[in-house]
């Protein structure tokens, strides 16, 4: 479980978040959405501690993490995987390099049990026999799935996803969405997406929590989406005509 | 602060030996046809040119060769070289780092508890700090072979008198302080392109930019440190 209490943050002085609290449980995918430009990237950078908040505490299993020491941070972030938007692969490492990258430096594994545990990964993402291609050589789908198999390669307890959609298709962005939903299932993980796919909220959206202009606004899963009440919410939500049809059905 | 962040929350020594052998292939081995090309030339030309300049029939032949030696040992492979390699390596570790800070790599690193700084610039300093010395006594000795085969070949100087001048009141300490040069400049060069790689912002037009200032910031910090070591050391 991860909770976040009172999160600020500022860019030369303009507030990107102002106070975000919440709690983000295991087992299921949590999703940050929001409009572009809202601070959900930043909360996730926040959370991970790339970038660090102005206030606010992050605790990992009620383990503080913002304003706790080196080791504690470098312990609790070894836990951690994380899927970036552009898949963030090393371009001069091979698929299976990538994936074994985190067990190549992380861990004093046998050569051939890190081999055995990328091919199970690569296996469980879809990419059996892709080991030796280069992320030049792979589609985006495949770079996403590439990512997401070195986040869990080490059985990460936390795995993070930035905007695991953009650029991606309809079809491979529901098998990615399935993807982490089985992975989070499976493995009883606490995952975060940050999204602003409307397809994905509907698809894994079983805890949301909706950004607007650096606050949250609502929070709830995707059986409430309809009935927030909210208006930026519904802004955001029936911004399509597909959606807003459905409402009127 | 940058340096200091390089020995806090290191990896294996394992790891630091293994990505250290990769720089210093990628920044000797791959520059080894470019400093040997330009030495030789630049040391052909360095004859043929001190040939033309001595006309003088009461300095003997053999000065040619003297001075070719003092000015690639003292400054020609050492500073010279170390603008090229600026211009080679420098700009290469710059648009690297910079590339991994523009697609995340280095955020992915850091996410995974990793040091990124000291995984990707500590190796890449110590690999122009091993290499760089050598790739300086390959550039003085195929300088003094390139100066020898113009010499000889266009007959400005024959082979006996250019070895002749070559070992003439020959002065070791000056190799030595070729050396010490060489350490400095590997260092510069290595600290200040991964500096402006690593802080990159932007996107490939900043990559772009941070290749720039890194190889004229380089050139830069190479010349005023060829002047201070000059008048510290000679």
């Amino acid at each position: 479980m991860i909770r976040i209490e009172n999160i600020h943050k500022s860019f030369d002085g303009k507030p990107v978040l102002r106070g975000i609290s919440g709690t983000f449980e295991k087992g299921e995918p949590n999703l940050i959405i929001g409009s572009s430009g809202t601070g959900k990237s930043v909360l996730l950078k926040c959370i991970v501690g790339l970038i660090e908040p102005d206030e606010g505490h992050v605790y990992f299993d009620d383990k503080e993490f913002t304003n706790s020491n080196r080791d504690t941070k470098t312990e609790i972030r070894r836990q951690i995987g994380m899927l970036f938007q552009g898949g963030a692969l090393f371009d001069s490492k091979t698929v299976e390099q990538n994936v074994m990258f985190p067990l190549d430096v992380l861990t004093k594994m046998p050569k051939a049990e890190k081999l055995d545990r990328v091919n199970f990964c690569l296996e469980r993402v879809g990419l059996a026999g892709q080991n030796h291609k280069m992320p030049s050589e792979i589609s985006g789908g495949m770079k996403k799935r590439v990512g997401i198999a070195r986040a869990i390669v080490n059985n990460s307890s936390y795995l993070f996803c930035d905007e695991p959609n953009s650029g991606l298709d309809p079809q491979t962005s529901i098998l990615i969405d399935e993807l982490i939903l089985e992975i989070t299932e499976e493995y009883n993980i606490t995952t975060i997406v940050v999204t602003h796919d409307m397809n994905s909220v509907l698809g894994i959206g079983d805890k949301i929590m909706f950004l607007y202009k650096g606050e949250k606004l609502w929070e709830g899963n995707k059986n409430e989406i309809m009935t927030s009440g909210i208006k930026e919410f519904d802004d955001f939500v029936f911004a399509n005509k597909v959606m807003r049809k459905l409402r009127e059905i | 602060m940058f340096l200091g962040s390089l020995f806090v929350n290191r990896e294996t020594f394992r790891t630091y030996f293994k990505l250290t052998i990769e720089e210093c292939i990628a920044i000797g081995i791959n520059s080894i046809f470019l400093v040997s090309l330009v030495s030789f030339f630049m040391g052909a030309v360095t004859t043929i040119q001190t040939a033309y300049n001595l006309v003088n029939p009461l300095i003997p032949n053999y000065v040619i060769s003297l001075v070719v030696r003092d000015m690639t040992i003292l400054e020609l492979a050492p500073t010279i070289i170390a603008v090229i390699y600026a211009g080679k390596v420098g700009s290469s570790m710059a648009s690297g780092l910079g590339t991994m800070r523009i697609s995340e790599q280095i955020d992915a690193l850091q996410v995974m508890g990793i040091n990124s700084a000291s995984y990707l610039v500590l190796p890449k300093i110590l690999g122009s700090l091993l290499m760089y010395p050598m790739l300086v006594i390959i550039a003085g000795l195929l300088a003094i072979v390139g100066g020898y085969l113009a010499g000889v070949f266009t007959g400005v100087i024959t082979a006996t008198q250019y070895i002749y001048g070559i070992r003439f009141d020959f002065n070791e300490y000056t190799v030595t302080f070729a050396l010490i040069k060489s350490f400095v400049f590997a260092f510069l060069v290595a600290s200040i392109s991964s500096f402006k790689g690593y802080y990159t912002t932007g996107g490939a037009v900043e990559v772009g930019k941070a290749s720039t200032s890194a190889v004229t910031q380089s050139v830069i910090a190479i010349l005023l440190a060829d002047y201070l070591l000059a008048q510290l050391l000679l």
